[in-house]
């Protein structure tokens, strides 16, 4: 007899890899297997194994404190910066593991960016440094170089137009869906493999979110992207792929279309027409 | 029925008008005192503050004239030994009880850095007599410097400390993202938005311990002429103001009360100086 616990979790390890309706079988930016992280006592995501596929947009749903951006942050290492995390299970990015002891966090998070919900362009600032201090703290010297990383950034976060006559300004001028595109710039800047985005349009007006939406659209030609929403429309307008977390777990893992039209698992379906969260 | 409660209102009037009186009279009372000193500073002491005040060193007893040049300079060399020391120890101390350390270990130094903060700063005179005044058996502007240091560095820190921990956790995070390491992102960006208050602190530390007496008495101790090298005694505005005035000559009261007009002018221009750093509030936090 099998317990609920092990059912979820072979329901889960079926439903990780996507259905094949494409022959190829998809390359893999993350696989993460049988991870669970603590907060000190409190175990905040429990035994999660999930694929990620390149060039796609992976979105990562369900309600508050389900640990979705708990398990956003392990993928660039993010969660240890909160005192008292421990961590089992491994992720590995491109076949390598991510927490292996030789490998340094810096270094994770200078292939894996991310953008975070509140806007946090560095006050002390202008726009053009914002987007390129990632590069200059991490010891780029050539001006020229620099110059055209910025303008390159600047203009895939759809943002170049609006700026390039006030790059002296203060980063924290521009408006808030301004901001939150700059914040993608600068993690554009030092050119990483994927971009995690943990609620990156939850502070944001209609119009402003609409535009980050059609950029993460057109960021995914080239990057790998995963973003935490508790948006669901906005998780059925921008991802090709949907996880559905609940209580830590992950209870379903799947294309969007058929997480939205045809949930296997019952939460899911409760969730996403709304009957809790 | 209808007159009771005009009644009512007048009272709820008075009671108002009588509050607002107290803590307009309260406010004056405080304002107040920093209004007489320098009033009275400025009448007794303004007929010495004079070219010669500024440039001459102090006259022997029965002459006219002279200044305090040489504690003036003394003071200001006095401060930039206290700073050079006490700025770097203060503000890394700081950064470290802000930014690392475990959470038992930093209340430990957070509660022992505000006892040294309560300790009376004639104290800190006498330890650095003993450790550095005994054992090169001379007063020094050094040792006078290190006093100084020794009470800036826990004002320092704790300001420090408070300003750093006032920075959103969130630009810590978006530089930490981008592949920065933790010292840099601590120096580039956290103590770079934190600046302003953190300057803020340095100077307030340099105005509270550029007044101070009590500590140079037995370190700095003091010099009638012009000091010419670190390991001797030197002149502070503060121990000429003091030998002065308890001295029993009309001169060199007079001398004193300028002095004291000086001393309190360029305390006061610090604080001018931390009004213009932090009057921009635009960009950075704190």
């Amino acid at each position: 007899m099998a317990t609920p616990e092990q059912r979820v979790t072979e329901r889960v390890e079926g439903a990780a890899q996507p259905p094949a309706n494409s022959e190829p079988a998809p390359k893999l930016t993350f696989e993460a297997k049988n991870v669970s992280i603590w907060y000190g006592q409190k175990r905040a995501i429990e035994d999660i194994s999930l694929n990620i596929i390149s060039k796609a947009v992976t979105a990562i749903i369900g309600p508050s404190g389900c640990g979705k951006s708990t398990f956003l942050r392990a993928l660039n290492r993010m969660h240890e910066l909160t005192p008292k995390t421990r961590m089992e299970g491994t992720v590995l990015l491109h076949g390598e593991d991510l927490y292996s002891k030789t490998v340094d966090p810096a270094i994770v998070r200078r292939r894996v960016g991310m953008v975070f919900q509140k806007s946090n362009p560095f006050p002390t600032m202008t726009i053009g440094e914002n987007v390129i201090c990632g590069l200059r703290l991490n010891g780029v010297r050539n001006q020229k170089f620099l110059n055209e990383r910025l303008e390159k950034s600047l203009r895939m976060a759809a943002l170049w137009d609006e700026v390039k006559d006030d790059l002296h300004k203060p980063g924290t001028s521009l408006s808030g869906g301004q901001q939150q595109r700059l914040c993608i710039a600068r993690a554009l800047a030092v050119e990483p493999e994927v971009i995690l985005m943990d609620e990156p349009c939850s502070a944001l007006d209609p119009i402003a979110t609409a535009k980050i939406e059609e950029l993460i659209y057109e960021l995914k030609a080239q990057y790998t992207i995963v973003t935490v929403t508790h948006n669901m429309q906005q998780a059925g307008r921008i991802s090709d792929y949907t996880a559905f977390f609940y209580l830590g777990r992950l209870i379903e893992f799947g294309a969007t279309t058929a997480i939205f039209t045809n949930p296997t698992e019952r939460q899911t379906e409760d969730y996403i027409t709304g009957r809790f969260g | 029925m209808r007159s009771k409660r005009t009644d009512n209102h007048t009272w709820r009037k008075i009671k108002s008008a009588l509050a607002s009186t107290t803590a307009f009279v309260s406010a004056i009372l405080v304002i107040l005192p920093l209004g007489l000193v320098f009033f009275h500073l400025l009448i007794n002491g303004i007929s010495s503050v004079n070219w010669d005040f500024f440039t001459k060193l102090p006259a022997p007893v029965g002459e006219v004239g002279g200044g305090m040049a040489n504690a003036i300079v003394g003071s200001l060399e006095l401060l930039a030994i206290a700073g050079a020391i006490g700025i770097p120890v203060g503000v890394l101390g700081g950064v470290y009880l802000a930014e690392y350390g475990s959470a038992r270990i930093n209340s430990v130094l957070r509660f022992l850095a505000d006892v040294l903060n309560g300790i009376p700063s004639i104290t800190w005179g006498v330890v650095v007599y003993g450790l550095i005044v005994l054992r090169f058996k001379s007063f020094s502007a050094l040792a006078g410097g290190l006093a100084l240091a020794l009470i800036m560095i826990p004002l320092i820190l704790r300001t420090t400390e408070e300003v750093v921990l006032l920075v959103p956790n969130g630009y810590r995070e978006a530089a930490l993202a981008l592949g920065v390491s933790r010292w840099k992102t601590i120096v580039h960006i956290v103590m770079k938005t934190a600046s302003k208050g953190i300057i803020t602190g340095i100077l307030l530390a340099l105005a509270r311990v550029g007044g101070e007496t009590a500590p140079l008495l037995f370190t700095a101790f003091g010099n009638r002429f012009w000091n010419h090298s670190l390991h001797e005694p030197i002149a502070a505005l503060p121990l000429q103001i003091f030998t002065y005035a308890i001295s029993p000559y009309d001169d060199w009261h007079r001398q004193a009360w300028a002095g004291a007009l000086v001393l309190v002018t360029g305390i006061f221009c610090i604080n001018v100086l931390v009004r213009f750093v932090t009057r921009d509030r635009g960009a950075s936090v704190a």
